[in-house]
């Protein structure tokens, strides 16, 4: 009886063990045991972060996952399929534009990828039928999707100059389109990707300007406004100077007509001024205003940076022979603050407001150049000092010599 | 003026006696060999550390061992007092050559086995006052509060709290709490102008009196040969022949540190910041970095032992037979040198420098 109770509770445990066992997943199984592309799916899609937040093929295709037999992708059953090319954007939304749904793994996640792509240049083509633009898995992957942070992922910042270059800088894929091809090549020499290169993730890449899913080109009369979204100081005194105006009047795109566009350079001080490499004469002319203040901003600049290089020498020297100047080398940090300064004012175009603040650079630089001068006197002075009190040892030490050698002479006589 | 000196001597002669110091001074004499030079070694110590007392007590005048003030007064010190920078430069470089000296000092007399009977007990007040230099070396190296000894102090410091059982005494004791702080500051302050100077002034006294009271030693190699008829003893008056050999001594390590104060000011750095990074390649006084680099070398872990508590383990070991040696030296009694001893300077010594060597690197 005993014997019986406990074969009858060990087969209603096996059972309830089965009952509580995870569904399986007929997709997976499979199509894992299949060749080619038809598998290639199943074996990607255990990194993709759909898999890792609990989704399953049949959350995106549909179907019955857990009937083994090929009724599993029957339309009847509400499989979907693989979507074509133009309908990628509304599958994927079908998710991904429903915030009650979205928020459920991520509370902050955006929900307007859809809408925001309809709005894209890339949107638009789709809509008109040009399946060669980018939809959603173009960029993100289909089966592989990584999370934006993962820096394995497509559109992860430091990879997304790449990706876009994937397409537009491929001269066979964009034929037909009108645009240049080698916007990847100039941004690769340009100061922002140097600072991705160093691992600054916040340094602009392609889609810090042009926006990721609502992809547009900035407009002429918009470049200042993508530009002013970092640069906010530089904008508001552009837009406050002559040459707002005479730009506007001129067609010119803001910013890029000085500082070109992808190919955006550490710009120098020499940009400034009438020598050839300077920007202002590709417009001014001797003898305009501008002409004549763009002179005067360049050689204030000049100033400030020779008496900045002159300090710093003089108190390197110093440094460098032990001396204590750090008070004078923290105020001259000042002097390069000032140097900052002027450079964001070049963008008021405005002589007198820059050499107010080369003036007061000039000022400091030149106190702590006085220092540096001071503490290579005290250093010269030092080592003449020195070289009296060696004198005098090395006489003391001379005349305890004699004495020793007379006494001892003295002695042995 | 003899007159005055005389009369001066009679008065201190009737009140205790000086006389009989006059007249020991009078009689002292000092054996000339060829290992005679090694004698001056002790004398110049003796000078650097007069030395540091007469510009510590100068530094102090200005001196403030806070958190916030500590770099501040010592850059005032160096900037704005008149020969602060000397003082302080001085200080610095004095208290380095006066750890060289000592060390030169004890090896030579270690090789010349002047420890053996009767000077036991002034090879232990030497190697104590060695040990002493070294707390002082240690301890004067953060008041600058500077982001090398902030860090080299930290580094030290945790070494301590290793030692199983008292390491977490021993590091809250030495820190003023679990990390280094205003606290470890003014604690080392306390040290180094307070109990390290009160211990170091009865130890010197003890030292120099044993000196005296004993005379300075012959080696064993020496007295072997005049013992066997090759050599003759020979003897100098201490007072004025090696006193005034002796002030050659002094005023080579006065030009010596006034050339190195002038030439190379020691440096300030820049102002500890608790929260900021340590720096690289931090690593402490070169006296102590064969101890670091041998630690850095051994494993995590050494039979049931934790790495750094062994090699400290081990230091403390080598340090005690270090200190006992003229106990363990049996032979040397007898006027013969033994050869593992000597051995054992020359690895000690080679260890030293290779092991710094490989820190420097």
């Amino acid at each position: 009886m005993k014997n019986s109770t406990t074969f009858i509770a060990l087969i209603l445990f096996s059972l309830q063990a089965a009952s509580a066992a995870p569904p399986k997943d007929t997709c997976i199984a499979c199509h894992s045991a299949l060749e080619g592309d038809l598998a290639k799916p199943s074996k990607q899609f255990e990194g993709d972060v759909h898999h890792q937040a609990g989704l399953s093929c049949a959350d995106c295709h549909g179907g019955n996952p857990n009937d083994e037999s090929m009724d599993a992708m029957s339309h009847a059953k509400g499989f979907r399929g693989a979507p074509k090319k133009n309908q990628t954007p509304d599958f994927c939304a079908r998710c991904h534009a429903d915030a009650a749904y979205m928020h459920r793994f991520d509370p902050k996640m955006r929900v307007d990828q859809l809408s925001q792509y309809l709005t894209s240049v890339h949107g638009k083509r789709l809509k008109q039928g040009d399946t060669k633009v980018a939809a959603c898995v173009d960029c993100h992957g289909v089966h592989n999707i990584l999370p934006v942070s993962d820096t394995r992922s497509p559109v992860y910042p430091a990879n997304v100059a790449s990706t876009c270059a994937h397409c537009h800088s491929d001269p066979r894929y964009m034929k037909g389109y009108g645009i240049p091809t080698d916007q990847a090549v100039r941004y690769q020499r340009s100061v922002h990707a140097a600072m991705l290169a160093q691992g600054d993730m916040s340094a602009p890449t392609c889609t810090t300007c042009h926006g990721n899913h609502g992809a547009t080109p900035p407009g002429v009369t918009s470049v200042a406004n993508v530009c002013g979204t970092c640069h906010v100081f530089f904008v508001q005194l552009f837009e406050k100077s002559p040459h707002q105006a005479a730009f506007a009047k001129m067609g010119f795109p803001g910013c890029v007509q000085c500082h070109s566009n992808h190919e955006i350079v550490r710009p120098v001080d020499a940009w400034v001024g009438s020598a050839p490499q300077s920007v202002c004469i590709t417009c001014h002319a001797p003898g305009d205003k501008g002409y004549t203040a763009a002179q005067a901003i360049s050689t204030d600049l000049a100033n400030l940076n020779s008496s900045l290089a002159r300090a710093e020498k003089v108190l390197n020297v110093a440094e460098r022979d032990g001396m204590e100047v750090s008070d004078a080398k923290v105020e001259l940090t000042d002097a390069n603050d000032a140097l900052v300064k002027a450079r964001v004012n070049v963008h008021t175009f405005d002589d007198s407001a820059v050499r107010k603040l080369t003036d007061s650079g000039v000022e400091i630089a030149g106190k702590s150049y006085q220092a540096g001068v001071a503490a290579l006197r005290e250093r010269d002075s030092r080592r003449k000092g020195l070289g009296i009190a060696l004198i005098a040892i090395v006489l003391a030490i001379g005349g305890l010599y004699l004495k020793i050698r007379q006494m001892e002479a003295r002695n042995n006589n | 003026m003899a007159t005055l000196y005389r009369k001066t001597l009679n008065w201190l002669d009737e009140r205790f006696g000086a006389g009989s110091v006059e007249e020991f001074l009078r009689h002292k004499t000092v054996p000339v060999n060829r290992h005679t030079i090694w004698s001056y070694m002790g004398g110049i110590t003796l000078f650097l550390f007069i030395i540091q007392v007469l510009t510590g007590i100068l530094l102090l005048l200005y001196y403030r061992p806070t958190p916030n003030d500590a770099f501040e007064s010592v850059q005032y010190i160096m900037t704005q007092v008149r020969f602060g920078w000397l003082i302080r430069s001085v200080h610095s470089w004095s208290a380095n050559l006066m750890i060289f000296t000592a060390f030169v000092h004890m090896f030579s007399v270690y090789f010349l086995k002047a420890y053996r009977k009767p000077r036991e007990l002034t090879w232990l007040s030497g190697i104590l006052l060695l040990f002493i230099l070294l707390g002082f070396g240690f301890s004067g190296y953060l008041l600058p509060w500077n982001t090398l000894s902030f860090f080299a102090t930290k580094v030290g410091t945790e070494m301590a709290g290793s030692v199983p059982g008292i390491g977490k005494w021993l590091l809250v004791f030495l820190r003023g709490g679990q990390e280094v702080t205003g606290a470890t500051l003014t604690r080392f302050f306390g040290f180094h102008v307070a109990v390290l100077p009160g211990l170091a002034t009865v130890l010197l006294a003890m030292h120099l009196l044993l000196v005296q009271r004993l005379g300075m030693s012959v080696p064993p190699s020496v007295e072997r040969a005049i013992a066997e008829g090759r050599a003759t003893p020979r003897s100098m008056p201490f007072f004025p022949n090696f006193l005034l050999r002796d002030m050659i001594g002094w005023y080579a390590a006065l030009g010596v540190l006034g050339g190195l104060a002038a030439i190379f000011p020691w440096e300030l750095g820049t102002k500890a910041d608790a929260f900021a990074a340590a720096p690289a390649g931090i690593r402490p006084e070169w006296y102590f970095l064969f101890m670091f680099q041998t630690l850095k070398y051994l494993p995590a872990k050494i039979l049931f032992l934790e790495g750094e508590f062994a090699g400290l383990l081990g230091f403390g070991a080598a340090a005690a037979v270090w200190v006992l040696v003229p106990f363990l030296d049996r032979r040397i009694g007898f006027g013969r040198v033994t050869r593992f001893f000597t051995g054992l300077g020359i690895f000690v010594i080679g260890f030293i420098v290779v092991l710094s060597a490989l820190a420097l690197r």
